[in-house]
């Protein structure tokens, strides 16, 4: 089975951002994704602390503090774009204005449901950010990640045992092993590694899958 | 004639009390108006409320307020970061009280606050801890959570500039959540980079009307080379 690297899922996730879609990139592994954006796609990057039509990370001795993204990186800002404050940033969030939102994620339940904010051990301090607005805001949200932990448990799952983000509100997962549609009906594969057989894809995963239309035979 | 200017940081934290509720604008330390902070820091006020996002960065502005141990409870969406260790350390002790809000949900309360709403149903945390407990309702299909307003006897912000009557234009990301915070204190107080005459702000281009800002302090850039870099 040939597994996809993380710039590989970035690529991956990049192909299917539209010309003129507008775009949240979470922190972590989705803004990665930024980097392989084609050329000719004209897309809008909105980053949640207050700006549409993020460009590129500034040149070296470049940085201006006062223009930084969700991550608190210095970023710039692309002719056209805007600045505007908190409760319009999450207007445009809750108010379902963007497309697409890709978030990492801890697990994701076979019905949709995401855990990435809080891992529920006693002793962590717990930390939300703007991932509840984001994880049920956007007209569609994509999960980027791992299909397995480190120790080879499924991250997609029946049930999530951590904390949730939101409910029923992934659409899409994109892993380095698979590629996830998520419905009412479950989980159906859309794409998977080279190699790899559904039912091996089941074994891994120990969750119902469905085939979906790219994999029925004919 | 009306000035809302007054000529240092000191004057312009006088009267926050102890026991007052205080936001502080900034997105990490984006239009985190430090000068104010270290003038509420030398003023004395304690056992404070603070509506900031973060729970301070390293050694300075909210960090060093508390640090400082001025701090009671703090309402915030994002408190653990790499370098939070002043919240981190006051966590732990029991010393700090946390209010965990999601960030579009601070943003909705603050702005509830300062429009005069009673009260907002959002779809954000529905299902989720942060919303355990809490009323709900189904409104045309959708699942949402009962949540109030956040009000503040004080706001403390940083724009780029304002003119005597308080209009106030912001700068790039450090906009942020200064023109909700004003709107939701009863006594805005604002730093900021540079005064410009009255008229001297296009009117189409202020962001916060001077109606929500009650004084207004010019502290010169700390880093002009940045503030100018495009």
């Amino acid at each position: 089975m040939q597994r996809l690297n993380r710039e590989q899922m970035a690529r991956r996730v990049a192909q299917d951002i539209p010309e003129g879609a507008y775009v949240n990139l979470g922190i972590g592994l989705p803004t990665l994704v930024a980097n392989f954006l084609p050329a000719e796609r004209e897309i809008f990057l909105q980053s949640e602390n207050g700006l549409l039509g993020m460009g590129p990370a500034p040149a070296p001795g470049a940085e201006d503090p006062d223009l930084i993204n969700a991550g608190k990186q210095p970023v710039t800002l692309l002719p056209g774009g805007s600045f505007f404050h908190h409760a319009d940033s999450f207007a445009m969030m809750r108010g379902g204005h963007i497309d697409i939102c890709v978030l990492g994620a801890f697990q994701v339940s076979t019905r949709g449901d995401l855990a990435n904010w809080h891992t529920g051990a006693p002793y962590a301090i717990p930390a939300v950010g703007g991932a509840m607005d984001l994880a049920i805001g956007a007209k569609r949200t994509f999960v980027m990640m791992e299909l397995l932990t480190k120790t080879g448990e499924s991250k997609l799952v029946d049930q999530c045992t951590y904390p949730i983000t939101g409910m029923a509100c992934v659409s899409r997962i994109y892993s380095d092993i698979a590629i996830f549609d998520i419905g009412p009906q479950g989980a159906s594969v859309v794409e998977m590694a080279e190699g790899l057989t559904l039912d091996e894809l089941r074994a891994l995963t120990g969750v119902p899958l469905i085939a979906g239309a790219a994999l029925q035979p004919g | 004639m009306i000035d809302k200017g007054v000529p240092t940081p000191a004057a312009a934290v006088a009267g926050i009390f102890h026991g007052a509720s205080v936001m502080i604008g900034g997105f990490g330390t984006a239009g985190m108006p430090d000068q104010l902070i270290d003038a509420l820091i030398d003023q004395g006020a304690g056992d404070l409320t603070i509506i900031n996002n973060n729970a301070g960065n390293g050694e300075t502005g909210l960090a060093a307020l508390i640090a400082a141990g001025r701090v009671r409870k703090i309402i915030c969406s994002f408190p653990r970061q790499s370098d939070s260790h002043h919240f981190d350390a006051r966590y732990r002790a029991g010393d700090i009280e946390l209010e965990l809000v999601p960030q579009g949900n601070l943003a909705a309360r603050i702005h509830a606050a300062g429009s005069g709403l009673g009260a907002i149903f959002t779809p954000t945390g529905f299902g989720t801890l942060l919303a355990e407990g809490k009323e709900t309702r189904e409104i045309d299909g959708k699942n949402y959570v009962l949540e109030y307003p956040i009000h503040a006897d004080f706001a403390l912000i940083k724009a780029e500039a304002a003119d005597r009557w308080g209009n106030l234009v912001y700068r790039k990301t450090a906009r942020n959540f200064g023109p909700i915070m004003a709107m939701a204190a009863k006594c805005t107080i604002a730093q900021v980079a540079r005064i410009a005459p009255l008229g001297g702000i296009d009117p189409e281009t202020i962001v916060t009307p001077g109606i929500f800002v009650q004084r207004i302090v010019h502290i010169a850039s700390a880093a002009p080379s940045a503030a100018q870099a495009a």
